[in-house]
Order: C-alpha cells, then sequence, then structure tokens
C-alpha cells in the first residue's frame, strides 16, 4: 500500500517534471525516440520475411525430395556438381520403379522459351515438363480448368497449365481456357491456370511460368537436360527415412557400391531453412547490437539529464527529506522519473516506427508488427530508463537534507 | 512536566581541511510538552546546528539526545526520516514548498510519506490548511499565494502530521511586519492548542512572544531564562488571561 502510493506519487511528479521542462525532455529522449524506432523497425522486418519467407517455402514442400544434379547451399565448389552426370530420364523410371517407401514420384525439368499468343509474345517465360503425378507430388492450386491426366501426360498431349502471371500478361480478362497459345513455336491449348502462389522472397515469381506434359518437353526441347526428381514421402516424420531410401535406389541407379561417394543431390526444404536462419540469425546480431548502441548512446543522453534534475531540484530533495521521505523513496522517485521519459520516449519511438513499417510494406520489403515486438520495445525503454537513472537517482537519495535544504 | 526534548553534552565538530570547528560545544537542554522556546544567538553562535539537530536532520558528534522518549542520537538516516515525519513539524524562513504543487498536496506530502491512504490524507490536510485560515486556498500553487499565505501552507504542512514538536526558523524573516505579526499570532494560537513549539530567531521581538528564551553564544548556552510570558498554566490559561 505505502509503496504503491510512493510509486504513484513519484510518477505524479515525474510527469510533471517532464511537463515543466517540455524541450529539455524531447532532447533527452531523441536517443531512445530512435533507438526504440530502430529496434522495432529491425523486428518488423524481420517477422515480416520470416512470414514471406514460410508462405514462399511452402511452394517448395515440407515434405518432398528433391534429386538433382546440385546440392541446395553444397559447400563444395560449383564445378564439382557441374561436373556430375546428368540426371536422366531411365533413372527416374528406375526409382519411380523401385523407391517403395514414396507417396508420389515425378520429374521435371525445364528452361526458358519463347510463348506467344496471337500477337502478343514474351522471350523469357520458363517452360517445365512433367508428368501426371506432379499434382499429387506439389500439390498446387489449380484456381481454373485442370491439370493435365495419365493419358495426356503419356501421349504428350500438346496441353499446358499456366501461372497467374502468364493468364494476366496474355489474356487479361479473357477466359485462357481453351485458348491456343505457341510455345517455342509449337501450339498448346491451356487447360488450367495456377492459383497466385506469390513469390520467392520477391526474388522471382512462383506465378510465371507454364507446365507441360515431359513427353511433349522432349520433342520440342530435346532429352538432353538433367532432370530433378520430385519424392513426396508419405508424411514430414517420414522424410529422412525415405531420404535414405532414395539415396539407396539412385545409387543402385547410378552403380556406385554401399559405400561410395554420391555424384547427386537429394535436397529439402530445410536446407532452405537452414541457410535462411543461419542469414537472418546475422542480420539480427548486427541489428541488434546496432540499435543496442543507440540506447546506451539514448541512456546516457538521459542520464546526463537525469543529473541535471537532481541538481536543480537539490532544494526540493531537501524538502522531501527534512518532512520524512527516506533514501528509498527519493531513489524511486527519481529512477521512475528516469523510467517515465524513457518509456514516453519509447511510446513515441513505437508511434513512429509503425506508419514508417507500413511503408516498408508497402514499397520495400513485407514487414508486420506483433504484439510482443511492441511489449518488447516498452520493454527495453524501461530498462534503459533503470540503467540511465540509478545513479543520479543513487546520488540525489545520498544528499544531506541540511545542505540539501541550504542549497539556492 | 512531560519532557519532550532532552539533549545531554552535544557537541558538533566540523572538520575543515586542518581546521576544526567546534559549532557546539557540550549543550544540554531539556524542552517540556507545551512548551514555547525562542533560541537566540547571533550568526556564528550555532544556533542553527543546534536546530538541525533537534530537528534531526543532522546528528551529533558525541552526546545524547532523546526525542518523546527515542534516543535519537544513534539513529541512522533513514530512521531519522522517519522521525522527522512523525516528530517534527518544520517551519523554514524560506517556506519551503514545492513550487509545481498545490497547496493542498503540499500539505498532504508528509501524509504520503507516512503512508497514509487518500482520503484520510486529504481530510487531514483540509483540516491543517482551515487551521490556518487558508481553506478557500487550497488549490492554489505558491506562486499565487502570498507571501504569508505560503507560510500559512507551510505551517499546515509542520502541522498535519500532528508532530511533537513543531520548528520554525526564523518564521517572519521573510515577511513584512504587519504579516510577521500575523504568523507569529498563529503560533501563539498553536501554541494554546497544546503544540510544543520551538522558535529560532535573532530578533528579540519574536523572541517575545516565547515563554523561555534560551541564548547561545560561540556554540554555549548563555542563558536560558523563563520569561512567562505567554506561559500556559495547567489550568490551560496564559498569565495574561489569568491576570485578567
Amino acid at each position: 500500500m505505502k509503496l504503491f502510493t510512493e510509486i504513484k506519487e513519484a510518477v505524479i511528479i515525474s510527469l510533471n517534471a517532464i511537463r515543466a521542462n517540455k524541450v529539455r525532455s524531447f532532447l533527452a529522449t531523441l536517443g531512445i525516440v530512435i533507438g526504440i524506432t530502430t529496434v522495432t523497425i529491425l523486428q518488423t522486418a524481420i517477422e515480416g520475411i520470416n512470414r514471406a519467407f514460410e508462405k514462399s517455402i511452402a511452394a517448395v514442400g515440407a515434405d518432398v525430395l528433391y534429386v538433382q544434379k546440385f546440392e541446395w547451399f553444397g559447400k563444395e565448389d560449383w564445378q564439382v556438381y557441374r561436373n556430375r552426370r546428368d540426371i536422366k530420364w531411365n533413372e527416374y523410371e528406375y526409382v519411380l520403379g523401385n523407391l517403395q517407401g514414396a507417396e508420389s514420384v515425378c520429374p521435371t525439368v525445364g528452361n526458358v522459351t519463347t510463348v506467344t499468343y496471337q500477337d502478343f509474345s514474351s522471350e523469357s517465360i520458363p517452360v517445365f515438363g512433367t508428368t501426371d503425378e506432379y499434382q499429387r507430388t506439389m500439390g498446387l492450386d489449380v484456381a481454373e480448368g485442370r491439370f493435365f491426366t495419365r493419358r495426356e501426360s503419356d501421349g504428350g498431349w500438346p496441353v499446358c497449365v499456366i501461372g497467374y502471371d502468364i493468364k494476366d500478361a496474355f489474356f487479361h480478362d479473357i477466359n485462357p481456357l481453351g485458348k491456343v497459345i505457341q510455345i517455342n513455336g509449337h501450339n498448346f491449348k491451356v487447360i488450367g491456370v495456377y492459383d497466385k502462389m506469390g513469390s520467392m522472397l520477391g526474388l522471382f515469381s512462383l506465378d510465371n511460368r507454364i507446365v507441360v506434359p515431359i513427353k511433349k518437353y522432349f520433342k520440342i526441347f530435346g532429352t538432353r537436360r538433367s532432370l530433378t526428381i520430385h519424392v513426396k514421402a508419405p508424411s514430414v516424420d517420414a522424410l529422412d527415412d525415405t531420404k535414405e531410401e532414395v539415396r539407396a535406389v539412385m545409387k543402385r541407379a547410378r552403380r556406385i557400391p554401399v559405400g561410395g561417394k554420391d555424384d547427386f543431390g537429394v535436397n529439402q526444404q530445410e536446407a532452405f531453412k537452414q541457410t535462411y536462419e543461419s542469414l537472418t540469425g546475422l542480420i539480427k546480431t548486427i541489428g541488434t547490437a546496432i540499435t543496442m548502441l543507440s540506447l546506451v548512446v539514448g541512456s546516457i543522453g538521459i542520464a546526463n539529464i537525469m543529473f541535471v534534475s537532481v541538481k536543480e531540484r537539490t532544494k526540493e530533495i531537501g524538502i522531501r527529506k527534512a518532512i520524512g521521505a527516506k533514501r528509498p523513496t527519493i531513489l524511486l522517485q527519481f529512477l521512475i522519473e528516469s523510467i517515465t521519459i524513457c518509456i514516453v520516449g519509447g511510446m513515441v519511438g513505437l508511434f513512429i516506427a509503425f506508419p514508417l513499417s507500413l511503408i516498408i510494406d508497402a514499397f520495400l520489403l513485407p514487414t508486420a508488427m506483433p504484439l510482443w515486438v511492441v511489449v518488447l520495445a516498452l520493454f527495453i525503454s524501461a530498462l534503459a530508463g533503470v540503467f540511465a537513472g540509478f545513479f543520479p537517482a543513487w546520488t540525489a537519495s545520498k544528499l544531506d537534507p541540511v545542505d540539501a535544504l541550504r542549497y539556492e | 512536566m512531560e519532557e519532550i526534548i532532552k539533549t545531554k553534552d552535544i557537541v558538533k565538530l566540523y572538520i575543515m581541511g586542518v581546521e576544526e570547528l567546534y559549532a557546539l560545544k557540550a549543550i544540554t537542554v531539556t524542552i517540556n510538552r507545551n512548551e514555547y522556546v525562542a533560541i537566540m544567538g547571533p550568526s556564528g553562535s550555532g544556533k542553527s546546528t543546534l536546530m538541525n539537530i533537534i530537528g534531526c536532520l543532522d546528528t551529533p558528534t558525541s552526546g545524547h539526545y532523546e526525542l518523546n522518549g527515542q534516543s535519537v542520537s544513534e539513529m541512522d538516516d533513514n530512521e531519522l526520516a522517519q522521525i522527522r515525519n512523525r516528530e517534527i513539524g518544520f517551519v523554514f524562513q524560506t517556506f519551503n514548498l514545492l513550487p509545481r504543487s498545490n497547496a493542498l498536496h503540499n500539505v498532504e506530502l508528509p501524509l504520503i510519506y507516512s503512508g497514509m491512504s487518500k482520503s484520510k490524507r486529504i481530510e487531514l490536510a483540509e483540516d491543517a490548511l482551515l487551521k490556518v485560515g487558508l481553506q478557500d486556498r487550497m488549490f492554489h500553487k505558491p506562486n499565487e499565494l502570498s507571501g504569508g499565505q505560503r507560510q500559512r501552507v507551510a505551517i499546515a504542512r509542520a502541522l498535519v502530521n500532528n508532530p511533537s514538536i513543531i520548528l520554525a526558523d526564523e518564521p517572519t524573516g521573510n515577511l513584512d511586519s504587519k504579516t510577521g505579526d500575523e504568523i507569529m499570532e498563529l503560533f501563539d494560537n498553536l501554541h494554546q492548542l497544546g503544540n510544543t513549539i520551538i522558535v529560532v530567531t535573532h530578533e528579540d521581538f519574536i523572541a517575545e512572544h516565547a515563554h523561555r528564551i534560551v541564548k547561545l553564544r560561540d556554540g554555549l548556552i548563555e542563558s536560558d531564562v523563563i520569561t512567562g510570558k505567554g506561559f500556559k498554566h495547567n489550568s490551560g490559561k496564559t498569565e495574561a488571561q489569568l491576570a485578567n
């Protein structure tokens, strides 16, 4: 009860003191304001990128293995991977025929080529060839129309499923289903349109592509390109078991002895995540260090102003002591004043950071400001207040009442 | 008679560099409840030092001091703060009010430090302001009050905790003579109501209000005289009243 009364009194005193010295308080808190703005922007940016990443990475599929020549984020020299054998159709067929613990298997191969519809043409559209199993393996949503059937796949029919951006660019408001486009000069009928997926970390669009039956693809572009074999595990938990089996089957397909070294990569989403996390971890560490520095500088500013405040109010401290304020009471009073200044600064920082994060979201990077960032920012402000205020408050509490009363 | 203040051989020594300065040399004095004492002396006589020690703002270098039955000469800072809060009401020459707080809050302050509930605080503070005749100035800040009114607020603040002694240091030093007289009248009234009052002053006409005058010189008591004026007998009436 008594402590509560004292804290309440101290908060009132500090708010009065801040009001009485508006400009000074404003300048003093500037460091904290900047610090909190930075820390909040940093956190909202990281949080936003995290969420965007989670959304992007979903397209890769958490339970899908990618058997490829290359290893994602492999540690060895790029040359080593390039000089490996290409993954060929017969290897895909071997994996398909011998793999036991897989939900589904499909090959993909792709390149960038010219696509034309009537008099509109684009030279750099990614085109992928695959089988009907692709749909089951990747589970991507077809918004309009359908994916191609086994018959269409095995027969190498001239049909295609297009990404959302392709539809947007080539057809605008026209219904693309049933229309015929030219891929590298060959006619293809549009039978499906993918749902909008967005971009992979804002780097390349997942909506800018065309998927065709792989048999037809081979007829147009040849079979010399290395394949990617997609293997869907029965579940995310079974991924490791499936991965081991895929490696074993691939080795047999390539006649590599059991103890021999793989000359292919079995990739999974996890590799993305690890690389991503180590990258954002680094950004986070550097950002936090810079922010901490600005908060320390801000705290020194507050400490400075608190010393001035204590000096100025020596007489007041003397009066309070004379009529019965104990040392801890005076200590608490100035500590709370410092914390109040810092929290007010922190709140100003948040008010600046919020619209700023929206602007960044609109033009630069995805951002998100969850409640915990707000709480964290205010907690850090309070901490800075304690850090900045303790020594001045301690000095105030130690003042001798006789000297303090005599001070003019 | 109940002894409120009992000092024995109080010494206060200030060491300034190599020089030793005895502000007080063995002061022994006893003050009873409901006495009205003036402490007088020229500057440098030690009266301020004695007031600080009696007011528990300072501790003696040696000697013993008992206030209202409690031995305060060995107390630490926080215990002294508590004693000041409960036992002593200060009235200063420069009023020493908090400039940003209104009269009511200034008077309320000692009660905040004693941890009283808000409703009780307001009640007592209003009561104290009523006693000094400032019930219609409660929400004025010090800079909106005259000197005399400020000193009345200070007196209300000194009274509010119902202390054992009221300690006034040159209470009229910053006031014109008419206002000073009014303040001294207020002290006379408070004395009649049963308060123990100690006034530190160097002016004779202030000291005349007291019934006992302690004169200091060079850190020693030069004289300690009961003048009788304003002295209240056990019957509760002053000598003047009795004479009538």
